[in-house]
């Protein structure tokens, strides 16, 4: 264990993907996740990584995805309409497996919106914000501390399973500064870059899966002579006009990520044991619930929570479950509604599903949730 | 063993261009560039956008990339930049590098990164049907110029050294050999290097502009291109309808890669 | 737990000294959090920057109801003391903050004046305030606060910016009496 340090979450956030290993940062400055950046320009020159401010969002997601093609994990960060500007490469990363982390310091929109004030308006972009059918990765972290940890655990989710991540902070965690003690060098688990299996003679094929559905696909400069294109494209990595290879590919793309959902759906559970009632909650905001949820126990009523870390993919089966034992759900947003609908439809009618929103720049009071959950409870 | 046979992928030819395209002599020209210079295919990264241009990827022996439109630069800074020991050629097209793919274009000529770029300029969008493209010559007709586009061409090779580029060349698929000299010596030049590979497309351009047949298309490039030096002395009134080709400018500055290792050695004092 | 909020305009320095007083708690192995508001807000107009201080983890981290607040103006001091505890305390620049919002407990304190007459410059006086923050709140010992303030200001400063603490500390004690 490291010396406790007050620490910023964005900051945090940059010194995790560099213990997951990452070498490279490109991207283009915008608040509230410049902090990210400026810590990177600032470490990764000491630890021989790169870092290069780009001239627009869309070429800081080109130069991550093409350093993350020639071996060296990447990560780019930012947000808003930023992120808005990157979906077609994110897209791309999906379409192409390539590794790469997006950190999205989500802020009020649309469009210039608040750009100091938080929000989770960018749930459901964070799935669906790019055309076309592929899975998505998105993690939530609720402390300075996992910020760090999320920023590891992105890193090794996208090599894991060759597919971008989007870490889905918030402006309350981003810019929170707290007590942090780091975890050592050797605290920390690193999944390492896949590697082809076999030589070009033997027959290797880039995106041939492997018993995981994911495939192996070289790095450039290693002599195996590989395409990559957003083009769908066979296991040869060459386009692929095919209807049956179409269906194929994005079958696999999701599967790959579908069958290793209890590995990927991480939240946390608490008091659930007696629960009568649940809140649901998830990023900045669950640190609010949690202490709503602690003050209402503490006036005798059954309520437990659950902290979602894993936005996507969705944490259906918990969700079902948790359905099945309490009264009621409620669900705090900073937004007009996005991650609620969600848990209706996990719910499935089971009990009733109350969303809390709040979109007007200011976090929630613990109060504000307290007396939501008393109502509910009556 | 002939180049042809060691440096393309024999299982994806024959190639989608149209009959009488000039992308595969520029294709060529390349390849031939790369065997003169040295370069191996293991140490050599092709990348490219989109567009009838940015297809060459998938038939080169080397690893390839075949990124999205516009994007190829900065692919390809990434890849140089994480690994500097491989020798990276940017593969683009008049729409795809200076429309869509502009701002990266300027950005990535600002900086000198050590990157070989080959535009295959055919004057027009000519995957999907032939739009006019910010290289179409002024009323010249494309699919969405029906009576002739009035908006004013870029001349890439003054752009880019405008925005920092150090080496600037222009050649034709008429002139094949001097076209292969010009991507050579961009190839020599260790920073940002643009070769304007002027390329006839009969199908989508030349057919809206008395240019369907290839040969008129290449007896135009014989005709109208000038050497740099004999440009130079040309007064201005025979300039008119001609455009110089060969090196058109030079000069030494610090790539990128290099500058950015005095970062990292100042990070680490 | 503890709650205080610094508040000014913006340039004063008070998410500066926020950052210290936090760290400083942190160094003395409490849980601490640190947070401020941004923006337009933050530029000319009243800028704030809060820190709750306590021996358990905070899970909500803003400040709900201070238990004391700096105003370093008067637009700030308008602004943000309303939700004082109802035993907290405010304290103000006895100069910028001409007329002291109607509150139970304030304390006055000439903290530019410090500033500009022993150090010949306002720019210190955010560390001038912080010093008597932390004599008025007693939550972490003046020696840690020093170290933090050595370690946060740039090396040539950090004689006046120890000295500029102290004058603080004095004027505090010497207000309370």
């Amino acid at each position: 264990m490291q010396k406790a340090r007050l620490m910023q979450g964005n900051e945090a956030c940059a010194e995790g993907a560099i213990a997951a290993g990452v070498r490279f940062f490109g991207g283009y400055p915008i608040t509230p996740s410049t902090e990210i950046m400026e810590t990177m320009a600032k470490l990764l020159p000491q630890v021989g990584g790169k870092f290069v401010q780009m001239e627009d969002e869309i070429a800081g997601m080109g130069i991550v995805l093409g350093a993350s093609l020639a071996g060296v994990k990447a990560l780019t960060a930012s947000s808003g309409p930023g992120i808005s500007l990157k979906q077609e490469l994110i897209g791309y990363a999906a379409a192409a497996e390539i590794p790469v982390v997006v950190v999205n310091v989500q802020r009020v929109g649309p469009s210039t919106g608040q750009p100091t004030s938080p929000s989770h308006g960018d749930i459901m972009q964070a799935r669906w914000g790019t055309h076309g059918d592929h899975p998505m990765i998105a993690l939530a972290p609720w402390t300075v501390r996992e910020c760090y940890d999320a920023a590891i655990q992105a890193v090794n989710f996208s090599e894991r399973f060759r597919t971008p991540v989007i870490l889905l902070m918030d402006e309350i965690v981003g810019h929170l500064r707290e007590r942090v003690v780091l975890p050592e060098a050797d605290e920390i688990k690193i999944y390492p870059r896949r590697k082809p299996k076999m030589s070009r003679e033997e027959g290797y094929q880039p995106y041939r899966s492997d018993d995981d559905l994911v495939p192996n696909v070289a790095n450039f400069g290693e002599g195996y002579h590989i395409h990559v294109t957003g083009l769908v494209h066979d296991e040869t990595g060459f386009p692929s006009g095919s209807a049956k290879i179409t269906e194929e590919v994005i079958n696999r793309l999701h599967e790959k990520i579908n069958r290793a959902q209890e590995e990927v759906i991480l939240y946390d559970e608490f008091w659930l044991e007696d629960a009568e009632y649940a809140v649901v909650a998830f990023g900045g905001t669950a640190r609010t619930a949690y202490e709503a949820v602690r003050n209402a126990r503490a006036r005798g009523l059954k309520v437990g929570m659950v902290r979602l870390f894993t936005i996507w993919p969705f944490a259906d089966a918990e969700i079902a479950k948790l359905s099945k034992q309490v009264k009621g759900i409620l669900v705090p947003e900073l937004n007009y509604g996005q991650l609620v609908h969600e848990i209706e439809r996990a719910v499935a009618g089971r009990c009733p599903v109350k969303l809390l929103a709040k979109y007007n720049t200011e976090i929630f009071t613990p109060q504000e949730i307290e007396t939501a959950i008393t109502e509910f409870c009556k | 063993m002939r180049s042809y046979e060691k440096y393309f992928r024999q299982n994806r030819l024959p190639h989608m261009w149209c009959p009488g395209c000039g992308n595969g002599i520029a294709m060529k020209s390349i390849v031939q560039a790369i065997e003169k210079e040295g370069l191996t295919q293991d140490n050599t990264v092709i990348v490219s956008g989109i567009g009838c241009s940015s297809r060459a990827s998938g038939y080169m022996d080397f690893d390839t990339l075949h990124t999205a439109h516009g994007r190829a630069i900065p692919f390809a800074t990434g890849i140089k930049l994480a690994r500097p020991e491989l020798n990276v050629i940017v593969i683009t097209g008049d729409g795809d590098c200076t429309a869509i793919g502009g701002n990266h274009f300027i950005h990535g000529a600002r900086r000198n990164v050590d990157l070989t770029v080959v535009l295959f300029n055919n004057n027009i969008y000519g995957m999907t049907g032939g739009q006019a493209s910010p290289m179409t010559p002024m009323h010249k007709r494309a699919t969405t110029a029906p009576y002739g586009t009035v908006d004013r061409p870029f001349d890439a090779c003054k752009l880019a050294e405008a925005a920092g580029a150090t080496y600037v060349a222009r050649s034709t698929a008429f002139h094949v050999q001097h076209l292969t000299d010009m991507i050579a010596r961009g190839i020599q030049n260790k920073g940002f290097s643009l070769i304007e590979a002027m390329v006839q497309c009969p199908t989508a351009y030349g057919r809206k502009n008395k240019q369907g047949q290839p040969s008129v298309a290449m007896k135009w490039m014989r005709d109208s291109a000038v050497m740099k030096v004999a440009w130079d002395k040309l007064p201005a009134e025979k300039k008119v309808d001609k455009f110089p080709i060969g090196i058109l400018y030079e000069n030494k500055y610090e790539d990128y890669g290099t500058a950015y290792s005095e970062v990292i050695e100042a990070a680490q004092k | 737990m503890k709650q205080i909020r610094f508040s000014g305009s913006g340039g004063q320095g008070v998410i500066t000294v926020a950052i210290i007083l936090a760290e400083a708690a942190v160094n003395e192995g409490k849980e601490a959090t640190q947070s401020q508001s941004y923006g337009p807000e933050a530029r000319g107009g009243a800028s704030k920057a809060e820190v709750i201080i306590s021996d358990e983890f905070i899970y909500h981290p803003k400040v709900q109801r201070p238990d004391i607040v700096l105003a370093m103006t008067q637009k700030a001091a308008d602004k943000y003391y309303s939700d004082l505890q109802e035993d907290g305390l405010l304290v103000i620049d006895q100069d910028l903050v001409p007329n002291p919002p109607p509150f139970k407990k304030v304390v006055s304190i000439p903290i530019t004046k410090l500033a500009v007459e022993k150090l010949g410059r306002a720019l210190f006086a955010n560390i001038v305030a912080l010093g008597a923050i932390v004599h008025l709140t007693g939550i972490v010992p003046l020696k840690t606060v020093e170290q933090c303030v050595a370690d946060r200001v740039p090396p040539h400063t950090i004689e006046k910016n120890l000295q500029a603490l102290h004058y603080g500390w004095e004027a505090a004690e010497q207000a309370k009496k």
